[in-house]
């Protein structure tokens, strides 16, 4: 009986084509899976499956190209932002991004995002900012809140010891190079039907020779953060999004 | 021209797809030259400014690993900075061409000539077992044939390929044939030249993934091995030198680069005094010509090495002829470029006493 519906004609949701089967090392919960299932729609909307190149991180994307089958560099820690710069400068009509975390883009390669940004390249950058070093076991990052707690701060940050959470989003939209710098996130569907348009919106500027793109998804890292999965999503809400307000910080596409 | 000058000339002639590149003295003219001549208008060529030397390295990771000829220039304090991106390189196996105009260290040092960068050079240089080609241009001549050299090795061995100059090669002027003008390779020779390159996946191949990662211990050892013996086939094939009379010789200078040019009339001072020197120039400083130097050892009465640096080549000299004969070291340092004579007197206090 069940059988009889599992028809091409009933299909209603289906994976991408370019997400492979491979098991993802992300913990349950995390956003990334939602957020690389976004970024292989687009692709495959844009009908560049065959003309795209990717950028991994250091960090818990490293192994993002385990996960999309598409052609793919993996960067040195910060340094996506340079590598992708080139990529793009030699092959031009090629989709071109990078997926980094907050303490790849915002911490170690704070430098090479606001070049790459301010140079105005035709490319798009996929942040995810959930505050913390997943990868590493939960450290400080550049985006920690203020009070949060961390294996480098346990105490909660304290900004006369450790700084102020560092918003690279914000300073980005200033640039002069960057055409659209969006904050989005994906905790429920209407975020992530946002999350999508928005990278969808990036990708075409960058291959209409627009600048530079930034879209910044407030995450959640639960076994980070040592939440369930739901109640990450309720602090994330709670806290991050105070600090990370969501929407469009620069659009000059619209204009 | 200059030696620096010939660099940028030969980049674009050889059919170079990018220069990426940051100023720092004694090299500054090869960034500079290119954007004069503004080979983005005739040929294509990229040449981007960047932020920092890191960066510079990590856009010819990019550009070359997406199958393009792309170069950076640099001097000791830049390319110390871009050690991490050589590693990546070597790693991922990415072909690209890194040029040292060296200058005196350590630190900030000075901008004066010096070749303490052997070591750094010829010892891979950052994190990993690994090692990077290495040629060592002596005259302006070199500096323009060893660009496109420097590609063919890094693109047939999948493997970064370094010229290692210093300021007195880079800042010399010397007459220079320029390589004739090679077309850049189109897409669809890129394709068939870099199947391994990362210019989007087509459907007749899987994904192409350019990563220096591995967390496997059992795969990871099995990559190292295979990096091992490329670099034993490197070594077995790609040994170049220049011996200019050392079969006569009673005692051969070892030097390479500018210090092998000052050498040259080292040798003629010494005959001239009746004193049968010769001199041996590695012109690959890795792989190093260790045979080569042990064959022309034989019977000599000892070795002389002069490079402009505390004592660096001296030990891969040592090790090729493994005490068969006396092996002594001279050399000036903090950017002071030694005199022929002082060669000479050298030779005579420590191999003729």
């Amino acid at each position: 009986m069940a059988n009889d519906i599992i028809a091409p004609e009933n299909l209603v949701y289906k994976k991408p084509e370019l997400m492979n089967d491979t098991p993802m090392h992300y913990c349950p919960g995390c956003s990334h899976g939602v957020v690389h299932k976004l970024v292989a729609e687009v692709i495959e909307e844009m009908g560049m499956s065959e003309k795209v190149v990717g950028v991994c991180p250091v960090g818990c994307a490293v192994f993002a190209y385990r996960y999309l089958d598409i052609d793919w560099q993996e960067a040195a820690h910060g340094r996506a932002p340079a590598v992708a710069t080139a990529i793009k400068r030699l092959w031009p009509d090629r989709l071109v991004f990078t997926y980094q975390g907050d303490g790849d883009l915002a911490c170690i390669g704070a430098c090479e995002t606001i070049h790459a940004l301010n140079r105005g390249e035709n490319l798009t950058m996929i942040f995810i900012n959930n505050a913390i070093y997943g990868m590493t076991g939960g450290q400080m990052a550049p985006t920690t809140l203020i009070g949060q707690k961390t294996a480098t701060c346990p105490y909660g940050r304290d900004p006369k010891i450790h700084g102020y959470p560092l918003n690279i989003t914000e300073l980005a939209s200033h640039l002069e190079g960057t055409c659209y710098v969006t904050r989005q996130s994906v905790e429920n569907v209407g975020a992530i039907r946002k999350a999508k348009a928005a990278i969808k919106k990036a990708f075409t500027a960058s291959m209409e020779g627009k600048g530079s793109s930034l879209v910044e998804i407030v995450s959640t890292c639960n076994s980070g953060w040592k939440l369930s999965p739901v109640k990450a999503n309720q602090w994330m809400e709670e806290h991050m999004f105070e600090k990370y307000v969501k929407g469009d910080l620069k659009n000059t596409l619209d204009e | 021209m200059k030696g620096n000058e010939a660099i940028a000339n030969a980049a674009i002639r050889c059919g170079a797809d990018a220069f990426f590149g940051y100023p720092i003295t004694p090299q500054s003219e090869i960034i500079e030259t290119l954007a004069l001549l503004k080979p983005w208008e005739t040929t294509g060529m990229v040449v981007v400014q960047a932020e920092s030397e890191v960066s510079s390295i990590n856009m010819v990771y990019g550009g070359a690993g997406a199958g393009k000829r792309v170069l950076t220039t640099s001097s000791s304090p830049g390319i110390a900075l871009m050690q991490e991106g050589i590693s990546y390189m070597a790693g991922a196996e990415i072909p690209g061409v890194i040029v040292n105009v060296q200058r005196g260290g350590p630190g900030l040092g000075t901008i004066q000539p010096s070749q303490s960068d052997y070591f750094q050079a010829t010892r891979g240089g950052g994190n990993g077992d690994y090692n990077v080609i290495v040629l060592a241009p002596n005259s302006v001549q070199e500096m323009a044939d060893f660009v496109d050299l420097a590609f063919e090795l890094a693109f047939k061995y999948r493997n970064p390929a370094m010229i290692l100059s210093d300021g007195v090669i880079g800042q010399m002027m010397e007459k220079v044939v320029l390589p004739p003008f090679k077309p850049r390779r189109t897409e669809e020779e890129v394709r068939k030249e870099c199947p391994w390159a990362t210019m989007g996946r087509t459907k007749d191949r899987e994904p192409n993934i350019l990563t220096s990662l591995e967390l496997k211990p059992e795969v990871m050892e099995l990559r190292n091995i295979h990096l091992q013996e490329k670099y034993q086939t490197i070594r077995d094939n790609e040994v170049r030198y220049e011996a200019q009379q050392c079969d006569d010789a009673d005692y051969i200078i070892v030097s390479f680069g500018s210090a092998a040019r000052i050498g040259e009339k080292a040798v003629e001072l010494a005959r001239a005094e009746g004193i049968k020197v010769g001199l041996f120039r590695p012109i690959t400083l890795w792989p190093f010509p260790s045979k080569e130097i042990a064959a022309a050892a034989k019977g000599k009465k000892g070795i002389l090495v002069s490079e402009i640096n505390a004592g660096q080549m001296i030990q891969d000299v040592k090790l090729a002829v493994n005490g068969a004969l006396p092996v002594e070291h001279f050399g000036r340092l903090g950017g002071i470029v030694p005199d022929p004579e002082e060669i000479v007197n050298v030779l005579k206090d420590k191999l003729m006493r």
